[in-house]
């Protein structure tokens, strides 16, 4: 039992990262990004790549997989994603637009990379010997792993909740409108926000790698999953986001030891179905009025 | 009616007559392309049911199409045959009947990443259960052949169609209309938004259930993971968006390139028909917003001939 709760724990740290790219993304750029999941994969491509041919530690490559994850994704925002912003009528009409637009571009993703790297599962062997807690053993590999995102996270909150740049961010994520009337120059923003998402996406995707199987065509599951962490928690709330990504990953870790490991979307499902009846803001959320 | 309305229920007849004609010319290659169309047609049609007027995207289809195909399967040996599509529909309207309670009250969002999903959950429940019963995938062994699975799909677009013209005319569309262009007025003028969106998802539903109740003999082995190919639910998006969702003919304007594309691009470089799907689904956002159908409005709009 204790066994599940501390790989549940382990396994929810590196969701909570994923799904907080996803909500810098959904909560202040308003772009529900479906593509979301592409970023991990290529992030974890790209460190398996930068293991096996250099012997690049992982986390090593990191240094490189976030600011080149930043700059795509900023160039998908300017690109691809604003003209649609400009275009939308309603919040409706760019939500129909930027989910079918996401969609696009991860199936076009998934096409190059099954192209480039071809359709079969990819791991390699990293820190893979056991570390002790509470006398039972676990993963080194996802130890660390929890251990990175857990400081990147952390990171990522001193400076939303503690800089200016921070402040601007919740803003746009409260207001778009408002925020303009205070100077706040919102697509800026809205981009910078869309970069970091990806960006922060992308180092969990690497971060998953040393512990995960991947392939080509897995990122659709992740994005899944993140887009659950996200509406469970309440949408651009971080505080949110991290509680309900451990929840998701004990609740996923119990299903998979219990029950059956084929099961686990049908146990992220059991969570989505009781925020959707009984708190469609999520955990944090604030009721609409 | 007036005489527009015979004239154009006259042409429908007409071709469909002529559609159904086919299997006496080629029993071969041609008419299998052509059930693939027919299958499309019904799905791509009934989903823009739905999703045309409230824009609301499905990726449902997938699974009440792998529910279909199961009905079958397991009940082909035991059960009439004219049974199963019956049955079929009626699990259909349950599981979207459902899937509505839960999500449609809510914004589009929540039922875009529930239904996103849904096919995948099926699955893994349908897989589990099997697994625990020590079943396996089935044998779908019949003497339906490819010519009668093709009348049945005509047969089930004839009544696509004609629900579908029913609906636009009826008060029930009219509300669906007004809910695609802003749900606090349909709200606010009396209309239950909820019921509304459920009940023709329902319809949508149990449609594409009864589609791959007919299909499953095509098959002949079932197992889950092809039955709720997820890929399906977005073929039947990306064919309705590009014929355009707002004709009731639209759908069918996307269904004949698309399934040929397909065809030729899973023939000559299978590993790239996902970014043909892409590709795609971006030319829809960025080029074609509205289909075949708003380019040709656009330009009979430009032109002035249809200028009424």
């Amino acid at each position: 039992m204790f066994f599940i709760l501390i790989t549940g724990l382990l396994l929810g740290g590196t969701y909570a990262l994923i799904a907080m790219g996803l909500n810098l993304q959904y909560g202040v750029a308003r772009i529900m990004n479906l593509a979301n999941g592409e970023m991990l994969v290529a992030g974890g491509f790209a460190a398996f790549w930068v293991y096996t041919a250099g012997q690049v530690s992982p986390i090593a490559a990191l240094l490189v997989v976030a600011p080149l994850a930043f700059v795509v994704n900023w160039l998908i925002y300017r690109v691809m994603l604003r003209p649609l912003v400009k275009r939308a009528k309603s919040r409706g009409a760019l939500e129909v637009d930027s989910i079918l637009a996401t969609f696009g571009l991860s199936f076009a993703l998934v096409g190059i990379m099954t192209w480039a790297f071809g359709g079969g599962y990819f791991n390699y062997s990293y820190l893979s010997g056991r570390v002790d807690i509470f006398s039972s053993s676990y993963g080194q590999n996802r130890v660390v792993a929890f251990s990175i995102a857990s400081l990147i996270a952390a990171a990522l909150w001193l400076w939303l909740s503690y800089t200016r740049a921070g402040l601007r961010m919740r803003a746009v994520a409260v207001n778009p409108d408002s925020a303009r009337l205070v100077g706040i120059d919102v697509p800026a923003v809205s981009a910078l926000a869309f970069g970091l998402g990806g960006a922060v996406t992308a180092s969990g995707g690497a971060l998953i790698s040393m512990f995960f199987t991947l392939d080509a065509s897995v990122g659709v599951m992740f994005t899944m999953k993140a887009l659950i962490i996200v509406i469970m928690g309440g949408v651009g709330d971080i505080r949110g986001t991290i509680v309900a990504a451990l929840i998701l990953g004990i609740a996923e870790t119990f299903v998979a030891r219990v029950i059956d490991p084929g099961l686990t979307l049908a146990a992220a499902y059991v969570l989505f179905l009781g925020i959707l009846l009984f708190r469609p803001q999520g955990l944090f959320g604030k009721k609409p009025t | 009616m007036s005489m527009r309305d015979i004239r154009n229920l006259f042409l429908a007849a007409l071709a469909l007559g002529l559609v159904a004609l086919l299997p006496l010319y080629d029993t071969g290659y041609i008419l299998s392309i052509a059930t693939t169309m027919a299958m499309f047609t019904v799905l791509a049609t009934s989903w823009a049911l739905f999703s045309g007027p409230t824009h609301y995207i499905s990726l449902a289809t997938a699974a009440f199409f792998g529910l279909g195909t199961f009905v079958t399967g397991l009940g082909f040996q035991t059960l009439p045959m004219w049974l199963l599509p019956i049955i079929a529909a009626g699990l259909g309207a349950v599981l979207a009947a459902l899937v509505g309670l839960v999500t449609l009250r809510l914004s589009g969002v929540y039922f875009v990443i529930f239904t996103l999903g849904l096919a995948e959950l099926v699955r893994q429940v349908v897989t589990w259960v099997q697994n625990r019963t020590g079943q396996r995938g089935m044998y779908v062994l019949t003497t339906i052949t490819e010519r009668d699975i093709y009348w049945q799909l005509i047969g089930l677009a004839a009544l696509v169609f004609l629900v579908g013209w029913l609906i636009a005319r009826s008060r029930l569309g009219f509300a669906l209309r007004i809910i695609g262009n802003d749900e606090t007025v349909a709200k606010h003028s009396g209309i239950d938004t909820a019921a509304a969106k459920i009940l023709l998802f329902m319809i949508s539903g149990a449609v594409a259930a009864v589609v791959g109740a007919i299909v499953a003999p095509r098959y002949i082995y079932i197992e889950p993971s092809t039955a709720f190919a997820p890929i399906l639910s977005f073929q039947v998006v990306i064919m309705a968006l590009l014929g355009g969702t707002g004709r009731l003919w639209g759908p069918l304007a996307g269904v004949i390139p698309f399934t040929l594309l397909w065809e030729f691009i899973s023939r000559n470089a299978p590993n790239q028909t996902l970014l043909l799907l892409g590709v795609a689904f971006l030319l829809i956002v960025y080029v074609l917003p509205g289909g075949f159908v708003g380019l040709y409005e656009r330009l009979r709009h430009r032109f002035g001939s249809g200028g009424q």
